[in-house]
């Protein structure tokens, strides 16, 4: 399995439920803004704690409220790419790229920056600082990063949204080219059905937010 | 006289009125960031107790902050006797003394500037951190404390330009004692007693303005430089 998911997350007044399992290589979560998608993101990726459930992603499980585990972020290897891309502004692009990859033992890392760089395209940018960026670069150096941060599973929050729709497809090409080429599961969280269509090998969908 | 007018003694007050103000910034500025981020980032019961109690000293008569300092720290002190007693340290009517006075009086607006700094760097980073692999205290280390640079520099300098100008907590707790206690501040007041110092006091508050002006320059000059651009003190 790639990802299985069984959880219960309380979202300010109303509470999230969601339970599936997927063995695609690449599984999309989607649902309306408000339906908390990203919450679930956060939750896999150990920033928000559900109130019970489990959680297995790449082989391992990361939470689990019946058996008491609950991994640090830090030690669930979670290579999360996030809509607002994060990264470090006081780092030059090379740096940000380093960053996971001097963390992750020498044995779990299982791609190079020479491979990155080139499966990104992000050569020209490796000297530059991360506020000269355009959104398009800004978000292939985030996946960048993830990636060598050697993680188990990708999670990739609104990857084509703010931008153009040129960008978004070179985008969309790439995922592909990171789920057929590269032997790690992606969970992509999105709004619109349509983009994600012939991406996914499984869609699940999230129900709206209560009204009123 | 020398160049520019100072006397041998006059240029030892200079000296001892740095060596006060760079010992009080230098060992206050771990305790002022480590309280600027507990403020910044901690929730717990007693935080605005916290906050109140660090401020004091800025709205306190700086007489009454030296005489509890004298009350605490004093040979009879419960510090001051510890002190005393274990390490041979003493604290009053020393230059040690002076730099103690000048650290609590500089040490909330050490903590104003690193705390402001610290509340804008975005936590978003420190997850982000976190899900790469760093540790708590790794992306302390990486984030917050490289991205709050520039309030650390903009703390020290504040709190070092503060602790050249104390007076009534120094002058209360370590006395007014030539070569000891006797910085700028003191030694201007001694030469506004004495008949005929007008000339020696005009050269000491001239070297003050230059160097609070001096200090604050190379404040903004190195938070413009550290933030490229983005912070400024001034």
């Amino acid at each position: 399995m790639s990802f299985e998911v069984a959880l219960s997350l309380a979202l300010g007044e109303h509470r999230v439920a969601l339970d599936f399992a997927s063995d695609a290589k690449l599984t999309a979560l989607v649902g309306p803004s408000g339906a908390g998608k990203t919450s679930v993101l956060n939750a896999i990726a150990g920033l928000a704690r559900p109130e019970r459930g489990r959680i297995v992603a790449g082989g391992a499980v990361l939470f689990d409220s019946a058996a008491g585990v609950d991994l640090a972020p830090e030690h669930r290897r979670a290579g999360y790419v996030f809509q607002d891309a994060r990264l470090f502004p006081h780092r030059r692009v090379a740096a940000n790229l380093a960053y996971g990859e001097r963390l992750a033992r020498p044995e779990e890392r299982w791609i190079t920056l020479a491979e990155v760089v080139e499966l990104l395209d992000i050569g020209h940018l490796l000297a530059r600082w991360p506020g000269t960026l355009s959104g398009g670069e800004v978000r292939r150096v985030a996946i960048g990063r993830a990636l060598l941060a050697a993680p188990r599973f990708l999670l990739l929050d609104e990857p084509f949204a703010s931008l153009d729709a040129a960008r978004a497809e070179g985008l969309a090409l790439l995922v592909e080219r990171i789920r057929d080429n590269l032997a790690v599961p992606i969970l992509l969280v999105s709004h619109g059905r349509a983009e994600v269509e012939r991406l996914a090998g499984r869609v699940v969908d999230m129900a709206p937010p209560p009204q009123g | 006289m020398s160049l520019t007018g100072l006397s041998q003694a006059e240029w030892a007050i200079v000296a001892l009125s740095l060596r006060v103000s760079l010992v009080a910034v230098l060992v206050t500025l771990p305790l002022a960031y480590a309280l600027a981020w507990v403020i910044a980032r901690r929730r717990f019961p007693g935080r605005m107790l916290l906050d109140a109690a660090i401020h004091l000293p800025l709205v306190l008569p700086p007489v009454v902050t030296g005489w509890l300092l004298l009350l605490a720290f004093g040979r009879s002190g419960p510090v001051g006797a510890w002190l005393e007693q274990v390490f041979g340290i003493t604290l009053v009517f020393r230059w040690t003394g002076a730099a103690l006075a000048a650290a609590v009086m500089a040490l909330p607006l050490m903590v104003r500037a690193m705390r402001l700094s610290i509340e804008t760097v975005d936590r978003k980073l420190i997850s982000a951190a976190r899900t790469l692999g760093a540790s708590p205290w790794h992306a302390f280390v990486t984030v917050t404390l490289p991205l709050s640079l520039p309030g650390i520099l903009a703390g020290a300098t504040l709190g070092f330009a503060r602790s050249l100008g104390e007076f009534g907590a120094t002058i209360t707790f370590a006395a007014n004692i030539e070569g000891q206690t006797r910085t700028l501040p003191l030694a201007i007041y001694t030469g506004l007693q004495l008949p005929g110092g007008e000339e020696a006091v005009t050269r000491l508050a001239i070297i003050s303005i230059v160097l609070s002006l001096g200090a604050l320059l190379l404040s903004e000059w190195l938070v413009r430089r550290s933030a490229g651009g983005r912070a400024h003190v001034l």
